[in-house]
């Protein structure tokens, strides 16, 4: 019997996204902490608040994103007291980019930086690993990102509404869970935009179903109890 | 750096060093492939792709790899993104101490190619480069310039210069069909024919370049676009009649 790494360092294999849409942005993502093979945490929240308006979805390593993101906070509220106003997205951005390339030989994690101000509206940043700083429409990010790319360059438009760009990210981290192995657990939300923050959180027994997936039953015994269909008749 | 003597698994003596864990050369992540340059009659023309990436996946399709530096050069940079924008950081530091002597002078692309050269070859010397191959060009007080840095510190000024793939793709087309003085839309059509040679051979490319134009007036960096590309030659629709199971 092969012995199963259930000691590995914690790693979030993760499926993140992040999208902008005509007012705001929208951050999602799963929620499966694996070490090893071990799902360790199966309700993880890795969408980490920076400041009341800018965000970040963490991916790779669950230390290393989350240090980065403790320093990120750390740094942010001083600027904040320091510029008498909220941070700029931008500014959130650039500091994760900072911490994330000056230590580029330690770190192992992909970061994206989503949230709103009043000088440039919705705007998402992506750090992958390296500290490369990518302002984009939209990003996607973790293991689970490779099986959205085609679901992306089909279904993507600019300015979609809240509710279409909620359902898309939603939609697309829930296809992510269906192929990843290291994606799972529920899908959790967060919409930023001039109004404030708004976090939402979908259940995996509430998610479409997609190819060979069927839906769950208490039990067997109900179906077994279930009236056999009746025959067909000419 | 100190040694202290020790064995290796073989019982061979080695000197380790004292002082900390060695420094390791980094890898890249998100990458740019080539660059391709000419000087042209009023100056110098650059072109690269927008893409970024990410091992053997094309990550991001948007990437900007040449920028303007100062008034009189351009920048285009292949290999780790995340180094370039760096770069591009060390840049603006040095332009803007440049700026502030206001002294009526200005670094030229000869002096910031300099800068660039020096910065590569002590990193490499410390066996931490940044990762990429450089493009510099400009023009000032008529003098056309065109430079080449890569990370290892391997730095030379020529008529026409490319990065990675480039130079074994682009550089012998290059070779063949510049002059001195090309015109503005023969060099436009020279690195377009460059462009589309490496979309077809070089598997990181992607298909939206940047073209930028660089003369004494100024840069002039042009909208990104897409090349038309060539399918319907005879010998493509059936290649292996004849031939089975060959490709």
């Amino acid at each position: 019997m092969e012995s199963l790494d259930v000691d590995g360092p914690h790693s979030m294999g993760t499926t993140i996204i992040g999208v902008t849409y005509d007012g705001g942005v929208v951050l999602g993502a799963d929620s499966r902490t694996s070490t090893g093979v071990y799902v360790a945490n199966r309700a993880s929240d890795k969408i980490t608040q920076l400041t009341d308006n800018v965000y970040v979805c963490r991916s790779g390593s669950a230390a290393d994103s989350q240090i980065l993101s403790d320093y990120v906070r750390y740094f942010l509220h001083q600027h904040t007291i320091q510029l008498g106003q909220p941070a700029t997205v931008k500014v959130a951005a650039n500091l994760v980019r900072l911490l994330a390339y000056n230590n580029k030989n330690m770190l192992q994690t992909g970061l994206i930086v989503g949230g709103w101000d009043k000088y440039e509206g919705g705007k998402i940043y992506g750090v992958p690993l390296g500290g490369t700083i990518l302002e984009q429409p939209f990003a996607i990010g973790g293991s689970g990102s490779s099986y959205l790319y085609g679901f992306f360059d089909q279904v993507w438009k600019e300015g979609m509404t809240k509710e279409e760009a909620e359902s898309l990210v939603v939609k697309a981290v829930s296809l992510a869970i269906a192929r990843d192995g290291a994606s799972g657990g529920v899908v959790r939300t967060v919409v930023i935009n001039a109004d404030g923050v708004t976090r939402n959180f979908y259940p995996g027994d509430t998610l479409p179903l997609w190819h060979e997936e069927i839906p769950a039953q208490n039990s067997l015994l109900d179906i077994l109890s279930a009236p056999s269909p009746e025959p067909m008749s000419m | 750096m100190e040694f202290a003597p020790k064995q290796d698994q073989s019982k061979n003596p080695v000197l380790i060093p004292v002082d900390g864990p060695i420094q390791r050369t980094q890898y890249p992540y998100v990458t740019g492939t080539s660059v391709v340059a000419i000087k042209y009659k009023d100056g110098i023309l650059m072109a690269a792709d927008m893409g970024g990436s990410y091992g053997s996946t094309l990550r991001y399709k948007s990437v900007e790899r040449i920028k303007p530096i100062g008034k009189h050069s351009l920048l285009g940079g292949s290999g780790e993104i995340s180094d370039f924008q760096e770069i591009l950081r060390y840049l603006d530091e040095l332009i803007l101490n440049d700026n502030m002597w206001d002294d009526g002078n200005s670094l030229g692309p000869k002096e910031v190619h300099s800068y660039l050269t020096r910065v590569m070859y002590n990193r490499r010397n410390k066996f931490d480069p940044l990762w990429n191959s450089l493009v510099l060009g400009g023009v000032k007080k008529g003098q056309k310039y065109l430079g080449m840095v890569t990370m290892i510190g391997v730095n030379f000024e020529d008529n026409h210069v490319a990065t990675g793939f480039g130079n074994h793709l682009a550089r012998p087309i290059l070779r063949d069909e510049w002059h001195e003085d090309i015109s503005f839309e023969d060099g436009v059509k020279l690195l377009e024919k460059c462009m589309r040679v490496l979309l077809y051979r070089d598997r990181s490319a992607v298909n939206k370049i940047q073209i930028s134009k660089l003369t004494e007036e100024g840069v002039t960096p042009f909208p990104p676009y897409s090349l038309k590309t060539y399918w319907g030659f005879s010998s493509f629709h059936n290649p292996t009649v004849g031939a089975e199971g060959s490709w």
